[in-house]
C-alpha cells in the first residue's frame, strides 16, 4: 500500500437494484499496477457482502476450493462478526479479480492467517452499518442496540431484521476500520461449531463443476504427449494415420516456450514452460485419448533428461560416506562430543522418495483464444482448477502476449491440489492448442500425463549422528542432508531451514547439505520439507531415547526445555510451551507407556510446520508376515482457534490417511529421464480398509488461528515407523514401507 | 459409429459412438452427464462407478457396445427434490474435501446398500471397506465415509419397508 493512502477512501457502499447492501472493499487498479508487491499486502482489504431484502446474505467466498474447506470458513467468519445467522448465509466463489479480492491464492495452510482480521473487519463493517440503519429508522441510540441472528435488537426487544435494514444499511457511512469493534470469542456461535460444507449438495448429487467438467459451445476436446525421456522435443509424428482416426479433427507439434515459465511468485519461477510435444483434438475425450495411444512420434533427445532413481541413491552414500557438503550451522562442539568416550553415539542413513500428487482429478484446462474483431485486441477465456489463478494471466501475457484485461480466468472447484496446481504448465499447453484453433478445447491428461508430467515431491538421504551423554540427554545432534538442486537452486522442498527441531531448542547441531543436480521438475507437495524432515528427524530422535535407555516422550518434551516462543510474535516460530501441551495431550489421551500386546506398539512423533504445532501417537499391530495395521492415531493440534471444527476434524484426519498411504506405498522412480510409474497399479493409493480410527483433539489457546491444509501431515510417519519399532524392533529408515517388507492392510 | 438406445437414469438416449467408447465418455461428453469422473481409466480407482441394474461397474472400461441394462448416475440416484439417505448422510457427516471420488464412493455404497436391504441387514465396517476398496480417496475422508454409509443404512432399510423391494 502507498505510504499515507487512507485505506477508507478504498471501502464502498453501493445500493443494489432492488434494494439491498454491497459493501465492497476495493483496491484502486493503479495500486497494483504500479506497485506489484502491494498486491499481497493490499489482500487484506478486499471483499464483500451482500443483503437481499428477502433476508439472503450472500457472502463471497474468496480463495479457490481444493477440498480444504475455505468456501465454508472464510465465510463463516464474515457471518459471525455480522451477527448473521448461518442458516440465511448462500455463499458464492468469488470470481478471478485481484483489484476485488487481492492474492486469490490457496496454498501454504495460509487461508485462514492471512484473511482471519480481513473476514473480521469485513464482517463488523457490515454490522456496524445495519446497526446503522437501524438507529435510524427504529429512533434510537445504536448503543441501545445489538446485532444477532439476523436481526437488529433493542434493549426493549424490539426488532429489525437484517433484510427489512438492508437498503438503508447500504445507505450508511463505512465505519473507519480503526474504530471497528469484534465480538468476544465467548460469545461465538458460528466459529468453532461444525458446520458441513456449503458445497456439500451438489457434490453428493453429482452436480458441482469441476475443471474438467467444463462444456461450453463448440468445444472440442484434446490430449497432449510429451517425450517419456523429460525435456524431448517432438519433431515428427504419424500424422497422417492419426488424423486418420475417427473422431480426430487436428493433430500438430506444438514447439517448447520458455516463456511460460517466467513468473513473478519467485518459487514457481522457471517451472511451468511448455514442454514440446503433441496435441491432438478431436470431437470426443475418448478418441483423443485412443489416438493418443495410437501415437508414434520421433523425439530429439540430445537435451532431454538422464536421471536415474537408482544412480542418485549410490551417489547419495558416496556423499554420506564422504561428509562432503556446504556447513549450513554449525556450534563446533559436535565431533567432539561424538568422539567423547563418555557417551553413546548412533549414525543413521535416512532415504525417502519421489512422490507424485496423483490428484483425483487429473490436470485440465479448457481455453478458447479469441482473435480481435476489427483490429481489436485477441484475447481468451479460460476454465479450470487452479490454487494461483492469477498465475494463468501471467502465463498468457508471457506466452502470446494478450494484456491480463483480455484474459478471463473462470474459476472452477479443485478435485485436489496439494500444490499441483499451483503451477500451470498444463494451462499453457492448452493455450498453445487454443492458439492454433478457433474453437474452445479442452484439454485433459491422461492419469499416466498426470503422473509422467508432475512436478513431484522431491526424494532425499539424510545422513544422521548423534550422541547422548551417560546421564542419557542429547550431547549433540548431527544432520547431513543430501537433496536435489534444479535450475540453479534446491528445488522446493529440498534441504532445510534451519529452524527445525532438534535444532532451534538444542545448542549443539551441526547442518550440513549437499545438492545433486536433477532435470525432474519438483514442485511443492503438502507440507514441503516438513514431510519429509519429519519422518527422519522425529525418527531419529527416538533412535537417541532408545539409545539413553530414556522414554519417548519424557525426552521429546527435555528436548523443548522452558516454555518460551523462539521468536516473539512470529508465528512461523515454534513455541515450546505449546509444542509441550500438544505432546502432553496426546500421551494423556493415548494413555501413552500402556501396556500392549505382543506384536504391536506405539510410537509419537511431534512436528512444528505452517505455525502449527501437532503431535501424533501411533498404535500399530504387525504380524509375522511384516502386514501392519495402524490401527488408533491420537492427533493433539494447537493452531489456536478453531473456525470450523467439522472442516478442521477432516483436514486433520484426512492429513493422516495421506500421510500413511503415502508413506507405506508410494514411490517414483526414473530410469534414464523416464518416470517409471504409469498408473495406480503402479503407484496405489491406501483403499478403505486400512484406514486406522483417527482421534483428534484441539488445544484452542489464545493464539492467531492458523491453518490445518498441511501441518498434521508431516508427524504420522516418524509416528508410524516409530510404533513399527515398537512392535518389532525394526527401524525404519526408508520410504515407502513396501521397500522395506511391510505390507499396510 | 453405431447407434445404441441406453436407459440411463430412467430416460431412453439415442446415442451415435464408437462401440469400443467406454460408458464414462458417452455419459460425460455426449449425455453431458459429468457427475461420473474420470480418475485413471484403469479401473482401479472407482471415481466412475455407476451401476448397471444395480450392479456397481466402472464405466472407464465398460464398452458401450457391453452395456447390457439400464444405467442409473449419481444424478440419477435422488428420487426427484427426495435425496438418496446416502446423500444426506454424506451432507450430514460433512464427507467431502475435494469432493471428485465422492460420487463413486456414494454409487459404491447405494450397492451396498440395496444388497443389505435384500438380506434385512445393516452393513458392518468388513462390508463397507469390502464394497467401497475399489474407490480411492486421496482427501482421505474414508472415516467419515464409513459413518456415513452406517447413518444411511438404517434410513434406506426403513424407507424400504412396505415397498416391496
Amino acid at each position: 500500500m502507498k505510504p499515507g493512502m487512507n485505506r477508507r477512501t478504498w471501502l464502498k457502499s453501493t445500493a443494489l437494484f432492488g434494494g439491498g447492501l454491497l459493501l465492497e472493499l476495493t483496491v484502486p487498479a493503479g495500486v497494483l499496477a504500479e506497485e506489484p508487491d502491494a498486491l499481497v499486502k493490499s489482500a487484506d482489504l478486499n471483499f464483500y457482502v451482500q443483503i437481499d431484502p428477502s433476508g439472503q446474505i450472500t457472502i463471497y467466498a474468496p480463495n479457490p476450493e481444493m477440498g480444504q474447506g475455505v468456501t465454508t470458513s472464510l465465510p463463516m467468519i464474515i457471518a459471525e462478526e455480522m451477527g448473521a445467522r448461518w442458516d440465511d448465509v448462500v455463499v458464492q466463489a468469488a470470481p478471478v479479480d485481484s483489484s476485488r479480492f487481492g492474492l486469490q491464492g490457496s496454498g501454504g495452510s495460509f487461508s485462514i492467517p492471512r484473511r482471519f482480521d480481513e473476514m473480521r473487519r469485513m464482517g463488523a463493517s457490515a454490522r456496524e452499518m445495519l446497526v446503522g440503519a437501524a438507529a435510524l429508522l427504529m429512533e434510537v441510540d445504536r448503543q441501545t442496540l445489538q446485532a444477532r441472528e439476523s436481526t437488529v435488537v433493542h434493549t426493549s426487544g424490539r426488532s429489525m431484521t437484517f433484510g427489512q435494514l438492508a437498503t438503508v444499511a447500504a445507505q450508511q457511512p463505512v465505519p473507519e476500520p480503526e474504530f471497528l469493534s469484534f465480538k468476544d470469542p465467548r460469545a461465538y456461535t458460528i466459529i468453532g461449531t461444525r458446520v458441513s460444507g456449503v458445497d456439500n449438495l451438489v457434490v453428493a448429487t453429482g452436480l458441482s463443476n469441476f475443471g474438467i467438467d467444463v462444456d461450453v459451445p463448440d468445444m472440442r476436446y484434446a490430449t497432449y504427449t510429451r517425450c517419456p525421456r523429460i525435456g524431448g522435443v517432438a519433431l515428427g509424428f504419424n500424422e497422417a494415420e492419426i488424423k486418420g482416426l475417427p473422431g480426430i479433427t487436428h493433430a500438430f507439434i506444438v514447439a517448447p516456450d520458455e516463456r511460460s515459465g517466467k513468473a513473478s511468485m519467485g518459487f514457481l519461477d522457471g517451472l511451468a514452460v511448455l514442454r514440446g510435444g503433441v496435441a491432438i483434438v478431436g470431437e470426443d475425450t475418448w478418441s483423443v485419448m485412443d489416438a493418443k495411444n495410437k501415437l508414434r512420434v520421433k523425439w530429439d533427445e540430445s537435451s532431454a533428461s538422464a536421471d536415474e532413481w537408482t544412480r542418485m541413491v549410490s551417489r547419495a552414500r558416496e556423499i554420506a560416506a564422504a561428509g562432503s557438503g556446504e556447513l549450513r550451522m554449525d556450534s563446533g562442539q559436535v565431533d567432539a562430543q561424538l568422539a567423547n568416550p563418555d557417551n553413546r553415539t548412533k549414525e543413521s542413513f535416512y532415504q525417502f522418495p519421489y512422490v507424485a500428487h496423483i490428484c483425483m482429478e487429473p490436470m485440465n484446462c479448457t481455453a478458447h483464444y479469441i482473435k480481435g474483431k476489427n483490429g481489436g485486441a485477441d484475447g481468451l477465456e479460460i476454465w479450470m482448477g487452479s490454487q494461483f489463478p492469477a498465475q494463468v494471466k501471467e502465463i498468457a501475457g508471457n506466452m502470446l502476449g494478450l494484456k491480463p484485461e483480455n484474459v478471463k480466468v473462470n474459476l472452477l472447484r479443485m478435485g485436489g491440489g496439494f500444490g499441483r496446481r499451483a503451477i500451470h504448465d498444463f494451462a499453457a499447453e492448452a493455450m498453445a492448442i487454443a492458439r492454433q484453433v478457433d474453437f474452445p478445447v479442452k484439454l485433459t491428461w491422461t492419469r499416466t500425463d498426470d503422473i509422467h508430467n508432475d512436478f513431484f515431491r522431491a526424494g532425499g538421504f539424510e545422513n544422521m549422528q548423534g550422541a547422548v551423554t551417560p546421564e542419557g540427554k542429547l550431547a549433540a545432534w548431527d544432520q547431513h542432508y543430501i537433496g536435489f538442486e534444479r535450475l540453479g537452486r534446491p528445488v522446493i522442498g529440498s534441504g532445510l531451514r534451519g529452524n527445525e527441531l532438534p535444532m532451534v531448542a538444542f545448542a549443539n547441531s551441526r547442518i550440513r547439505q549437499a545438492m545433486i543436480k536433477i532435470d525432474t521438475p519438483c514442485g511443492a507437495w503438502r507440507a514441503p520439507g516438513s514431510n519429509t524432515n519429519a519422518f527422519v528427524e522425529q525418527s531419529f530422535i527416538h533412535e537417541l531415547a532408545e539409545l539413553a535407555g530414556r522414554d519417548h516422550l519424557e525426552f521429546l518434551l527435555e528436548l523443548m526445555g522452558e516454555p518460551r516462543w523462539i521468536k516473539e510474535g512470529d508465528i512461523a516460530a515454534l513455541n515450546t510451551g505449546r509444542a509441550a501441551d500438544v505432546i502432553k495431550l496426546a500421551g494423556e489421551k493415548a494413555a501413552w507407556g500402556k501396556s500392549m500386546p505382543a506384536g504391536s506398539g506405539m510410537g509419537l512423533a511431534f512436528y512444528f510446520c505452517h505455525a502449527a504445532h501437532v503431535a501424533e501417537i501411533a498404535e500399530v499391530s504387525v504380524d509375522a508376515q511384516q502386514n501392519f495395521h495402524v490401527d488408533k492415531v491420537t492427533v493433539a493440534v494447537d493452531v489456536g482457534p478453531i473456525v470450523n471444527k467439522s472442516g478442521a476434524i477432516n483436514q486433520v484426519q484426512g492429513s493422516v490417511v495421506d500421510g500413511l498411504s503415502t508413506m507405506a506405498l508410494q514411490q517414483i522412480t526414473m530410469r534414464n529421464g523416464e518416470i517409471e510409474q504409469d498408473n495406480f497399479h503402479q503407484y496405489p493409493v491406501m483403499r478403505i480398509g486400512a484406514t486406522p480410527q483417527i482421534d483428534v483433539h484441539f488445544i484452542q489457546s489464545d493464539n492467531p488461528p492458523t491453518g490445518l491444509g498441511e501441518p498434521a501431515l508431516p508427524p504420522l510417519a516418524p509416528a508410524v515407523a516409530n510404533a513399527i519399532y515398537a512392535a518389532t524392533g525394526t527401524r525404519i529408515r526408508t520410504m515407502p514401507l513396501s521397500e522395506a517388507g511391510f505390507k499396510l492392510v | 459409429m453405431a447407434k445404441y438406445t441406453l436407459e440411463v437414469n430412467g430416460n431412453q438416449h439415442h446415442v451415435e459412438a464408437r462401440p469400443d467408447m467406454p460408458l464414462l465418455w458417452l455419459l460425460r461428453d455426449k449425455l453431458k452427464l459429468t457427475g461420473t469422473k474420470y480418475g485413471c481409466g484403469v479401473a482401479q480407482c472407482g471415481a466412475c462407478t455407476v451401476h448397471v441394474d444395480g450392479v456397481a461397474m466402472r464405466s472407464c472400461v465398460l464398452p458401450v457396445s457391453a452395456v447390457s441394462g439400464a444405467v442409473t448416475t449419481i444424478e440419477g440416484l435422488a428420487q426427484g427434490s427426495e435425496l438418496h439417505p446416502l446423500q444426506t448422510a454424506w451432507i450430514e457427516h460433512d464427507v467431502p474435501q475435494c469432493g471428485y471420488c465422492q460420487a463413486g464412493q456414494i454409487m459404491s455404497a447405494a450397492a451396498l446398500l440395496e444388497q443389505k436391504r435384500a438380506q434385512d441387514s445393516l452393513p458392518s465396517d468388513e462390508d463397507i471397506d469390502t464394497a467401497l476398496a475399489g474407490n480411492y480417496c486421496r482427501c482421505g475422508t474414508y472415516t467419515r465415509i464409513r459413518a456415513a454409509v452406517h447413518t444411511a443404512a438404517s434410513f434406506y432399510n426403513a424407507a424400504g419397508q412396505g415397498e416391496g423391494q
